[in-house]
C-alpha cells in the first residue's frame, strides 16, 4: 500500500464529480491510500492570481502548509490545482521575502510552510509509482478493441512539473494501453480546450473544442479520455453547443481516465460516476459487455 | 519612480521579461493570439518601451488560456503565461477598467466565490457572472446548466467549509504585512 495526501480540488465535488468518485473508487484496488487533506481550501486557480498575484500565493500556500505537516506527497487529480500549487511552491522558493511574508500570515492560524513538499498529479503517480505493468496485472475486464483518444489537455504536461513530454506526451497512452484498449494517434492530444474561458469567451473556446472532437473522430476514437476536470466538462457538457454552432453531430463520450481504469477493474459504473457523464457512455459500456460475452462464449 | 519594465520584472511571473529576444515563437504558438490586439511578442516589446497605460488597459492578456505552450517553446525562458497573469494582476490592482472581454468579470465572480465559501461554488460563481456581466447569455447557457444539474454536477448550495474562516484570517494578515513593507 502506498500512502498519499489527497487534494481533490473544488470541481471534483461538483462539475467533475465523476472524477472525484472514480478516483476514490480505484484507489484501494490499486493499493493507493489517498488521505484527503483535512481542511483544504481552493488553490486559487488561474483567476486568483490574475486579480492579485501575491495574495494568490498565500491562498495556495495554506494548502501547502497543511500538506507539509503530513509528511506525504500531495496528490491531486486536477491539472489546474497541480499547476497552481506547484507554481506557488516555486514562487516561494524563488522569492525569500515573499516566503517570509507568507509565513507571517500563516502564523495567525498556527501554520508554517518550509518548502519541503512534493505536489504531484495523479497521472504521474499512476505511471511512476503504481506503474502500468502493475495496473495491467489487476485488470479484471480487458478493454480489448476499444479505441480511445488520450486527451492530456495543457496543464497535465505544461509547464513541466511532471515527467512527461510537453508536446507529445505518452503517460496517458500507456495507462490506456495497459487496460487492453487501443490509444489511437491523436495529434491534438496536448492542445488547449479553452479552459475556463468557455464561460467568458465561449466562441473562442468552442472553436478549440471542435478541433479536438474532430481530430479524435477522424482517428477512429470511440471515446476520449482525459484526467482534467475542466477539459472533461468542456468536451462533454459543451459538445451540444459545438454541434449547434458548427452544425456538426458529434456524439463522442468523454470519460475520465480514472473511470476507464475503474471499468477495467470491473467496478460498478455508478461507483465511477458514469451516470454523471453528459454524452452517454453507453457505447463504451456496450463494447465492454460485448467483449465479456465473447470471452464467456469462448470459454 | 520605477520604470514600467522594472515594475513588471518585480512582479512574480514577470521576472524574465528582459531575456526576450523577440523571436515570436510565443505568438506563433498561442491558440488565442488572433483575439489579441497585442499578442505576446508585441506586448513584451511594448512593456520594454515603457507603454504602461496602453499595456495595462488592454484586453489582450485576458485572453490567455494558460495553456503554457508559449513558455515551453520559448528559447529564453520568458514564461509569457505567467507574464500575462502578472500583467492582469497589475492592471487589476491599479484599477484599470478593461473593455472588450468578459474574462475579468468572470475571474471576479470566481474569486468572490472562494472568499465567500473557502472553495469555489461553481453554480454560484456562474450565476453571479451571467446575471451581473451578461444576462442575455444566461438564457443561452441555460440548457448547458440544466444538463449539468440533471447529471448531478451542479449542486445548488455550496458545501460548508469551516476552514474558510482561517483562510480569511490569513489573507487579512497578508494584506497588513504587504502594506507595511
Amino acid at each position: 500500500m502506498k500512502y498519499y495526501s489527497y487534494y481533490p480540488g473544488c470541481s471534483a465535488e461538483a462539475t467533475a464529480v465523476g472524477l472525484g468518485l472514480s478516483v476514490q473508487a480505484i484507489a484501494k484496488p490499486l493499493d493507493m491510500e489517498l488521505i484527503e487533506l483535512e481542511g483544504w481550501t481552493c488553490c486559487g486557480s488561474t483567476p486568483y492570481g490574475a486579480l492579485d498575484e501575491l495574495e494568490s500565493i498565500v491562498v495556495a500556500a495554506r494548502n501547502l502548509a497543511l500538506a507539509e505537516k503530513t509528511g506525504l506527497d500531495l496528490v491531486t487529480p486536477c491539472s489546474s490545482c497541480c499547476v497552481t500549487l506547484n507554481r506557488a511552491y516555486i514562487q516561494l522558493q524563488d522569492h525569500p521575502k515573499l516566503m517570509a511574508q507568507v509565513n507571517e500570515a500563516l502564523a495567525v492560524v498556527n501554520l508554517g510552510y518550509h518548502g519541503n513538499l512534493r505536489v504531484r498529479h495523479l497521472v504521474d503517480v499512476l505511471v511512476d509509482d503504481i506503474t502500468p505493468e502493475v495496473i495491467a496485472s489487476k485488470v479484471q475486464q480487458g478493454l480489448n478493441g476499444l479505441k480511445v483518444a488520450p486527451y492530456y489537455g495543457c496543464q497535465l504536461v505544461r509547464p513541466r512539473y511532471g515527467t512527461d513530454d510537453t508536446e507529445f506526451p505518452h503517460s496517458l497512452d500507456r495507462l490506456v494501453e495497459c487496460l487492453g484498449a487501443e490509444a489511437v494517434p491523436y495529434p491534438l492530444k496536448a492542445r488547449c480546450c479553452g479552459g475556463a474561458l468557455i464561460i467568458s469567451e465561449e466562441n473562442l473556446a468552442l472553436g478549440l473544442i471542435r478541433k479536438l472532437l474532430d481530430s479524435a473522430v477522424e482517428n477512429g476514437a470511440q471515446c476520449i479520455v482525459t484526467p482534467c476536470p475542466l477539459c472533461q466538462t468542456n468536451l462533454d457538457a459543451y459538445q451540444s453547443r459545438v454541434n449547434r454552432k458548427f452544425k456538426t453531430n458529434y456524439n463522442l463520450p468523454v470519460l475520465f481516465i480514472s473511470q476507464l481504469i475503474g471499468l477495467a477493474l470491473r467496478l460498478a459504473p455508478i461507483s465511477l460516476g458514469l451516470n454523471t457523464n453528459i454524452v452517454s457512455p453507453s457505447r463504451v459500456l456496450d463494447h465492454i459487455y460485448k467483449v465479456r460475452q465473447e470471452v464467456k462464449s469462448g470459454a | 519612480m520605477k520604470s514600467f519594465v522594472d515594475e513588471v520584472a518585480a512582479t512574480p511571473g514577470g521576472e524574465h521579461i528582459r531575456a526576450c529576444i523577440q523571436c515570436g515563437i510565443c505568438t506563433g504558438s498561442c491558440p488565442a493570439a488572433s483575439e489579441m490586439e497585442y499578442p505576446p511578442r508585441k506586448i513584451i516589446a511594448m512593456i520594454r518601451a515603457g507603454m504602461r497605460d496602453e499595456v495595462l488597459s488592454s484586453s489582450s492578456m485576458w485572453f490567455c488560456l494558460s495553456c503554457h505552450l508559449c513558455g515551453c517553446r520559448c528559447p529564453r525562458g520568458v514564461k509569457p503565461t505567467d507574464l500575462a497573469h502578472a500583467l492582469e494582476s497589475l492592471a487589476n490592482q491599479q484599477g484599470f477598467r478593461i473593455k472588450g472581454t468578459r474574462t475579468p468579470a468572470m475571474y471576479r465572480s470566481f474569486v468572490s466565490s472562494i472568499k465567500g465559501n473557502g472553495r469555489v461554488h461553481e453554480f454560484g460563481m456562474m450565476l453571479k457572472f451571467y446575471l451581473l456581466a451578461n444576462p442575455l447569455s444566461a438564457v443561452k447557457m441555460l440548457p448547458v446548466g440544466l444538463k449539468l444539474f440533471m447529471h448531478k454536477r451542479l449542486p445548488l448550495m455550496p458545501k460548508k467549509v469551516e476552514a474558510k474562516e482561517d483562510l480569511s484570517k490569513i489573507t487579512q494578515k497578508f494584506k497588513e504585512v504587504r502594506g507595511s513593507q
